[in-house]
């Protein structure tokens, strides 16, 4: 049993901490994600200089040898500071897919890009009639000649305004929801046949509609297997569950931090309304919400390496308990700020906004414990 | 005791479908559920009801009420809410309405009640000030006497769609050194063009601009604006909130929202079949009528009380807690029925590419805007942590 983190570990998250004080305080953050870009690819170039966005690959991968706590201690950094900037995608999620089953022709292409900056990537997962079921697809990717041509429509593409490339997912047979049949593709975001319409998201980010209207993609645009990546896509989508936990975990620490506060200095009938009983023990509900939601995402950090069914029922139980937990610090944020946390004015308010998104995203509660259960 | 409609009820109902059917303004649609209504559509229905002698129906007959009973007023609200009617605003209607011919001077009535009735006059409320939120009582806006005028300086906020506004009602201190904060104010009606009231838009969560900071610099009223008497405003403070209060509870537009809801639930898909059919959804929504049917049952207790003469009393606090915590639930479980398209940012896409490729269903359009929205109806009309003092104090009497 060891939770304590290694010396670099701890330099790293003190160098994010000072990277998102420094450059992300309220109102630089408000006018980057107004801005006509939506995000700061000068961060970007910034945390590629740091070895940010290699550190979750090995030394023979192009990267510096981390993995998943690497990744959840970036993520934690980036929920304290609603940092919209697409680690989650780019790292996280085309980065496991190379890692895990990426060819040495293609982890040489893709992770270096990666790792230096220079590529950027979104996850074309979600469907509109799919709900949050990853095998759900109604894209195709049918052979041609030595490639594929891709066609269909992908829901809510996180970071594809930004991306240059996105990975997606297909079926190459089977009917939608059959395990079998799906699989994974790279594709350039600017190939010919590739529709975005972008639009910026409640949460401060930025996300796409993504048509695939014939797209040619070359043999080697395939990661894993053809029609067996499903297994693939669910070890993905686990990792990135894991990720947004932490990132969950960071906002609400922040947000609770915040209300604290501001019930010290909010005073109301001559007192401080931290001096109301009634608010104090819902702060104290929020804190323990906070605390139980780091223990698993603890958990289910540490469990993506398990076999599959541990692995799954963590994250799942992880999703669970955090978004419960999110729900509940966002709500009670708001209330105790009372009028004021209605406003765009203060911070809280988006950090309530972002706990609220990441609620659905990856599956929400209900959908994890339906998981939870069926692997029981 | 029963809870069937009477014959002449029941022709009731059918007169007041029978005029919504003819008059309710086809254009204004969903109104009742809409983020993006202008200033002419919201006064647009309460003008026609003027016009019909409806637009008051709970004042005295005297000052223009109909006289119906609780039941036809629930029949009233229930016809409306079947088309989601968006009801006349509040400000005037149901709050600063009966505080003048409650409390108000013969002149006052004349002068303010016809615009109301008809809809011609937009009202606002000034009650609460960055520093007086739950404890109102702190409010230090102040009213001067200076020969026949009041010279007010302060600033108020929260003032729902005072942009609009033509007249407000404000609270101001008119008697600084009284012995309780409750026992210097007074209720002053201030005509919103008057030079040095400032309005200054807010812009919420959700990004629209609803409530405003209200700033008042040597605002000069004529005394004959003074409600009733001078220091005694906090008695129709009070008094208004309690009907503010009733009126809160949102049964009816609840109840349409979960039909709604349900509509939606039926539309989205979980493996393939309606979400509706997932029991787990399915049980949060038959919680939610559940606690609709109990609330709507004591709502209209309450209003059967009122009708036996007793005034809105500190039960409507039950009204106002579950009231907003039902609407806020119906938001949450709106949200999360439409999953991914939760997500996009709907106010500030351009149409352009709307019909070769759309962002989602339109249903799910501002669903998290309306929800970011409804966390304020546990905030405003005193918050729901007052409520409960109140039940506290008044009914425990602890």
């Amino acid at each position: 049993m060891d939770f304590n983190f290694t010396e670099e570990q701890e330099m790293v998250r003190d160098g994010l901490s000072r990277l998102v004080r420094e450059q992300y305080d309220w109102d630089t953050r408000r006018g980057a994600v107004e801005s006509d870009a939506g995000w700061r690819p000068e961060i970007w170039a910034q945390l590629a200089e740091l070895g940010i966005l290699g550190m979750p690959f090995s030394e023979e991968d192009g990267g510096f040898g981390g993995g998943a706590v690497d990744a959840m201690i970036v993520m934690e950094e980036f929920g304290k500071g609603l940092v919209v900037e697409p680690f989650l995608p780019t790292v996280v999620c085309a980065g496991g897919f190379l890692k895990h089953a990426g060819t040495d022709a293609q982890k040489e292409e893709h992770i270096g890009g990666i790792v230096d900056g220079s590529r950027v990537y979104a996850f074309a997962y979600a469907e509109p009639r799919g709900r949050y079921d990853l095998a759900d697809l109604q894209t195709t990717a049918k052979k041609d000649g030595d490639g594929y041509v891709l066609n269909g429509h992908k829901a809510v593409v996180v970071g594809a305004p930004w991306a240059s490339h996105l990975v997606v997912t297909a079926r190459t047979s089977g009917e939608h929801r059959d395990r079998d049949g799906v699989s994974v593709f790279v594709v350039a975001n600017d190939a010919k046949g590739v529709v975005r319409r972008d639009y910026p998201t409640v949460d401060g980010r930025r996300a796409s509609e993504v048509y695939f209207e014939n797209v040619s993609v070359p043999a080697d645009a395939l990661i894993g297997e053809e029609g067996g990546a499903l297994p693939l896509v669910e070890r993905v989508a686990d990792e990135a569950v894991a990720a947004l936990c932490a990132e969950a975990c960071g906002a609400m620490k922040v947000a609770h931090a915040m209300t604290v506060d501001y019930s010290r200095q909010r005073k109301q009938f001559g007192v401080p309304i931290g001096k109301f009983q009634v608010l104090q023990h819902r702060m104290v509900d929020m804190f323990t919400e906070y605390e139980q939601s780091v223990s698993m995402t603890y958990l289910a950090t540490l469990k993506l390496d398990a076999p599959e069914k541990e692995r799954k029922r963590t994250a799942s139980a992880a999703k669970v308990r955090i978004g419960q937990a999110a729900r509940f610090v966002g709500q009670e944020a708001i209330q105790i700020h009372g009028g004021m946390g209605m406003t765009d004015e203060l911070a809280i308010g988006s950090y309530f906004k972002r706990l609220t998104i990441l609620n659905a995203e990856f599956g929400d509660v209900d959908h994890h414990m339906k998981r939870h259960i069926a692997l029981a | 005791m029963n809870l069937e409609f009477t014959a002449e009820e029941l022709a009731f109902r059918d007169e007041v479908r029978s005029f919504i059917e003819e008059n309710y303004p086809k254009h204004l649609g969903d109104a009742g559920m809409r983020e993006d209504m202008s200033p002419e559509d919201m006064v647009a229905w309460h003008k026609i009801l003027g016009e019909k002698g409806w637009s008051v129906p709970s004042w005295p007959e005297q000052h223009g009420g109909t006289n119906w009973t609780p039941t036809q007023r629930y029949i009233w609200l229930e016809e409306n809410a079947r088309v989601n009617a968006f009801m006349p605003l509040p400000f005037g209607v149901s709050m600063v309405g009966p505080v003048i011919y409650t409390f108000g001077s013969e002149e006052q009535k004349e002068r303010h009640l016809p615009g109301i009735r008809s809809g011609d006059v937009w009202w606002c409320q000034g009650y609460s000030e960055p520093g007086a939120g739950s404890d109102l009582a702190s409010l230090k806006t102040t009213a001067v006497r200076d020969g026949d005028h009041y010279v007010i300086n302060g600033q108020k906020t929260w003032t729902t769609l005072a942009q609009y506004a033509d007249w407000g009602f404000f609270l101001c201190r008119t008697d600084p050194d009284a012995a309780k904060p409750q026992e210097g104010i007074s209720f002053i009606l201030i005509d919103m063009k008057t030079p040095g009231v400032e309005v200054r838009p807010i812009k919420l969560i959700d990004g629209g601009y609803e409530v405003n900071e209200t700033w008042l610099t040597d605002v000069r009223v004529p005394v004959e604006n003074l409600v009733g008497e001078e220091n005694k405003g906090w008695t129709y403070a009070k008094f208004l909130l309690a009907h503010e209060r009733s009126g809160i509870a949102g049964v009816a537009r609840s109840k349409r929202a979960v039909e709604k809801l349900r509509e939606i639930a039926g539309k989205e898909l979980l493996d393939g079949e309606p979400l509706i059919e997932d029991l787990d959804f399915a049980r949060k929504v038959s919680q939610l009528e559940i606690d609709l049917a109990a609330l709507e049952i004591t709502e209209l207790r309450t209003l059967a009380g009122e009708q036996a003469g007793k005034g809105p009393g500190p039960e409507s606090s039950i009204l106002k807690i579950k009231g907003t915590e039902i609407q806020q639930r119906l938001t949450e479980l709106t949200l999360e029925a439409v999953g991914n398209y939760g997500a996009p940012m709907y106010g500030q896409i351009d149409d352009a590419g709307s019909n070769q490729y759309p962002i989602g269903p339109e249903y799910a359009q501002h669903s998290a805007a309306t929800y970011f929205n409804m966390r304020k109806t546990s905030i405003y009309g005193g918050s729901n942590e007052i409520q409960r003092n109140i039940i506290t104090k008044m009914i425990l009497g602890l």
